[in-house]
């Protein structure tokens, strides 16, 4: 019989669950005109899982028989991911407007992507891997393909749908290989039972590397990329921000909560092969967006390419590693949420203008939209002061304590070039003149301009009181093994 | 009263005065009493470099960051070597915003604010004692000059934009790879605890190690100084840039690197500066003869001033790896007489180009008779600027090459030449632009106005009194780089007693 205790623990993703559901039952009874109101109860929603997610930290802890684990580990990622939902609602309203497709599943689909993911933040069974990864990633599939009469978002959807699926068949038989060399689920008991009995480390190996393929794909890293530019391109630009940010940090919490807990005795087999991913994710989503023209494929391999940087900080192996990816993937959610957003903002209906040109003089019509763009993309470079720069420095911190001096060296290098891609979107507003897109551009919503202050703030807050979030995330992953 | 509080914080202040300010407020005059408030602050740091004896004055000390096992304070400090360059950026920073005021028509209120960002951030460089306090205040000068020479530059501006940060950034990445490194090893980013824990050997590097992180600073401050072959983004940055930017970047801006050579490069990787102290003499006599003979070839003033700067920086460079007294002495005088010679030629420059529209040479010609006073400002700066004695180059320019001759003859030598080439390419130029007749007879070229001498007038006075009492200026410049070359600690058998007075004691 679960304890009292254990509803406490879990009560975030019962309290998204609830909203979820009502709103769409809302939705049945809603007229036209106001669906806007059931995304501000999304809002509430979130707001109100996020304040059950501080009060559920207060009783650290298992629940359900070791199914989910609250701890600070999980609980910071519980928090990135509501704060990612409540982000992207914001600047979905005025898109949904736009398109005149204000729908109240949309709202409902973001809650339960959600759902999933906060159980993937606090999933202690490879079970309830599977059941959030599953619940988060159904719910992105048809928000990727919301706008079923447009081609580009079907193909989206299809494409993130299929490779979704293939890396989610590898997990679970990555899953069912663990289960029967060990006898269980439990992520606790898989490490025992690794240590303790006597196990062909090949057919560990192998399991570990099938799961290692399911999680790859989720976490776009390479040579498990390829889907990540086309499905962002292809999304719509709120959608591709909240996949690009949330399922991405969850995805990544279980990843190394599954690698370091269970498989962390094995650290040195598959170091070498987190160390190649790390190098080739980076080298690939870098030199992929020095070419690229449109600004939505540019930051999906922008975000590959800060995949690459996190892997660099999981190699290392410590607990200032684990620290460092947690700081990383809070600033990189913060920064990519914003410059989605502006881009979300400028694209116009059907997402007419998406290129780089597209933003070309937007300092001149809207100077301070443009300066937080700067901001965000000062940041994605890592720029002092930015979060950006912060969570950089943390993870080169990491690698090198951890004596990785050629991976931090290659890291560093590639930041460097990433400086250029960037660049090409502050030559843009600041170096252009204005062009059709600005020309006709209508001042950003209320939910617009709330969406990208706040990111922008997060940022700037991150980059020069980084001590807070920081010391929050070494104390939990002290305590995380 | 802590005086470096109030010179870094003004600037800030300034800056979101000005961002928040509504329309139509006075914004150059609030630009302007900002820099000229911080200038007067500036002073204030004067006083306890000269009286006390303690390494570093003015100190601010606070904890920033802090997270278990990770600590950043918020530390800086003065000492001899940045005291002069503080003064010498706080004082350009009015000159800028005095010339902007005419030389920028086009939103103007983001040009003055990014250049009060820009001061800040140098003024941050030039006193950080901590390494990674240095980082962010070396990026936060970064970033604004670049959107300055992408917003407000001439046709070309975004591509010399990006190349300069590009470039820049490459190297500050280095930098910032050594920096984690160093933490690593000795637990700390503070740059003063780094130094005693080198003295007590309680931080010990090997040698591999030296090397790599020295390379890794190296990196970018050759990017920045620049030293050849790392100077390609130099002649396209400062000609795009708008005047007053380009004013800062070849006055103020240009020192980031060769500041940064001589506080960190040197003492904290001792062995590793003395093993590649060789090679780096050779680039920058390279790069000293290869600026003054592009420099004889431009066809363009503002890419002329900019070679002419390539190689002078060159001097600066050499002077610091002779490790010599008058090297290191001569190197940080040269820094502050190269601001200040370099900065009027170019502000000279910039009203030639408003008179003119035009800094081709070939359009130019005998501006001198309808301009007197342009013309012999100009050629005070230029004299100044070639070494003439009495001048400000002269005294840093002669240290160097006494100290380079002390080290090996042969670098004084060639480094000699350097000297002779700039009085060709320099004399030559201001022959063609303002001697003979004038190639256009229907512009008539105003004199400069009272405007116009306001900013000069300082910096004349300052080119002939560097160049002439030294005294006022170096026996903190000494002190410091004793210490330096005292913990560079090969210093000793270079080190002979100067014979300028006032100088031959050296406070340990």
């Amino acid at each position: 019989m679960p304890h009292a205790s254990d509803y406490i623990r879990f009560l975030p993703e019962i309290v998204l669950t609830v909203f979820g559901v009502v709103v769409m039952m809302l939705e049945a009874i809603t007229s036209e005109r106001q669906k806007a109101s059931l995304g501000v109860l999304s809002l509430l929603g979130m707001a109100i899982a996020f304040a059950a997610n501080i009060y559920a930290q207060t009783l650290p802890g298992q629940a359900f028989r070791g199914m989910i684990a609250v701890d600070g580990y999980g609980t910071f990622f519980r928090g990135l991911v509501l704060v990612v939902g409540f982000l992207c609602i914001l600047m979905s309203f005025s898109y949904l407007e736009r398109e005149r497709a204000q729908a109240g599943e949309y709202y409902a689909l973001i809650l339960f992507s959600v759902v999933g993911q906060c159980v993937l933040a606090t999933a202690n069974d490879l079970m309830m891997v599977f059941i959030g990864i599953e619940i988060s990633s159904i719910a992105t599939y048809i928000l990727a393909g919301f706008f079923r009469d447009d081609q580009r978002n079907n193909e989206s959807a299809l494409k993130y749908f299929l490779l979704g699926s293939f890396a989610t068949a590898f997990l679970l038989y990555g899953i069912a290989w663990i289960y029967g060399l060990v006898g269980s689920t439990n992520l606790d008991e898989i490490r025992r039972g690794l240590a303790s009995q006597s196990v062909s480390p090949i057919l560990v190996g192998l399991a570990a590397g099938l799961m290692f393929v399911g999680f790859g794909f989720k976490v776009s890293v390479a040579p498990f990329q390829v889907w990540a530019p086309d499905v962002y391109q292809g999304a719509a630009a709120p959608v591709s921000a909240f996949m690009s940010a949330g399922p991405k940090a969850a995805a990544f919490a279980v990843f190394f909560r599954v690698f370091v807990t269970s498989f962390g005795p094995l650290n040195g087999r598959w170091m070498y092969v987190v160390w190649t991913c790390a190098l080739f994710t980076m080298i690939i989503g870098n030199f992929a967006a020095l070419l690229q023209s449109n600004v939505k494929r540019l930051l999906g391999y922008s975000s590959i390419a800060h995949a690459g940087y996190v892997l660099i900080a999981f190699t290392a192996h410590s607990q200032i590693g684990i620290a460092a990816a947690m700081f990383y993937l809070a600033s990189y959610a913060l920064m990519n949420i914003g410059a989605f957003a502006v881009v979300s903002h400028v694209a116009a209906r059907h997402e007419k203008y998406v290129r780089i040109e597209d933003l070309s003089g937007l300092s001149r019509r809207e100077p301070v939209t443009a300066a937080l763009l700067s901001i965000f993309v000062f940041s994605l470079i890592g720029v002092p002061l930015t979060g950006g720069f912060f969570a950089k420095l943390y993870v080169f911190q990491a690698a090198l304590n951890s004596h990785l001096v050629w991976l931090t060296v290659l890291g560093l290098i590639n930041s460097a070039i990433a400086a250029y891609y960037y660049l090409k979107i502050v030559v843009a507003i600041y170096m252009r003149e204005p062009g059709a897109a600005v020309a006709e551009l209508p001042p950003p919503s209320f939910g617009e301009r709330a969406a990208i202050w706040a990111s922008a703030l997060g940022v700037l807050f991150l980059g020069i009181f980084p001590s807070a979030l920081l010391s929050f995330a070494t104390v939990s992953s002290a305590a995380f093994r | 009263m802590n005086f470096l509080a109030i010179t870094l914080a003004l600037p800030l202040i300034g800056f979101f005065c000005l961002l928040l300010l509504p329309r139509h407020s006075k914004i150059s005059a609030i630009a302007l009493a900002a820099t000229v408030l911080t200038f007067l602050a500036s002073w204030g740091l004067i006083a306890p470099v000269r009286s006390s004896t303690a390494q570093f004055t003015s100190s601010i000390n606070s904890l920033w960051i802090y997270s278990p096992g990770f600590q950043v304070h918020f530390h800086l400090g003065i000492d001899g070597i940045n005291l002069w360059l503080i003064l010498l950026t706080t004082l350009l920073a009015p000159i800028a915003v005095w010339i902007s005021r005419s030389m920028i028509t086009e939103r103007q209120r983001n040009f003055l604010a990014l250049l009060l960002l820009f001061e800040f951030g140098l003024i941050g460089v030039f006193s950080a004692l901590d390494l990674f306090a240095f980082y962010v205040f070396w990026e936060i000068a970064l970033v604004p000059m670049y959107l300055m020479v992408g917003f407000w530059g001439g046709q070309r501006r975004g591509h010399a934009a990006v190349k300069f940060f590009v470039y820049t950034m490459a190297g500050s990445v280095m930098m910032l790879g050594s920096i984690i490194y160093l933490h690593s090893q000795t637990g700390t980013f503070d740059y003063v605890e780094i130094l005693n824990g080198i003295a007590s050997g309680r931080v010990m590097l090997s040698s591999h190690q030296q090397l790599l992180l020295f390379l890794g600073f190296f990196a970018a401050f050759a990017v920045k100084v620049p030293i050849f072959p790392l100077h390609t983004w130099l002649p396209n940055t400062y000609a795009e840039a708008p005047m007053p930017a380009t004013f800062l970047l070849a006055a103020a801006m240009s020192k980031m690197g060769a500041y940064g050579l001589i506080r960190y490069c040197l003492p904290l990787f001792p062995a590793a500066a003395q093993r590649c102290a060789g090679w780096i003499a050779v680039l920058a006599i390279i790069g000293i003869l290869y600026g003054a003979l592009l420099a004889l070839i431009q066809p363009n003033i503002k890419r002329l001033i900019a070679f002419s700067s390539l190689s002078h920086l060159g001097f600066v460079v050499l002077g610091i790896f002779t490790f010599s007294q008058q090297g290191a002495d001569g190197a940080v005088y040269q820094m502050i007489a190269h601001g200040i010679s370099t900065g009027a030629l170019f502000l000279i420059a910039g009203y030639l180009e408003q008179r003119r529209g035009s800094l081709e040479i070939a359009d130019l010609g005998g501006i001198a008779t309808p301009a007197p006073g342009l013309a012999t400002a100009f050629l005070i700066a230029l004299l100044a600027s070639i070494g003439l004695p009495s001048l400000c180059n002269f005294i840093g320019e002669y240290l160097i090459l006494q100290g380079a001759a002390l080290t090996k003859f042969s670098w004084a030598a060639w480094a000699a030449l350097g000297v002779i080439l700039s009085a060709a390419y320099m004399l030559w130029m201001y022959q063609r632009t303002f001697w003979g007749k004038s190639s256009d007879q229907k512009h008539v070229i105003p004199d400069l106005t009272f405007r116009d001498w306001v900013p000069l007038l300082p910096l004349i006075v300052l080119m002939v009194w560097l160049g002439s009492y030294t005294q006022s200026f170096m026996p903190p410049i000494s002190a410091a780089t004793a210490r330096i070359l005292d913990q560079t600690s090969m210093s000793n058998e270079y080190r002979v007693d100067l014979i300028l007075p006032g100088t031959t004691e050296f406070p340990r």
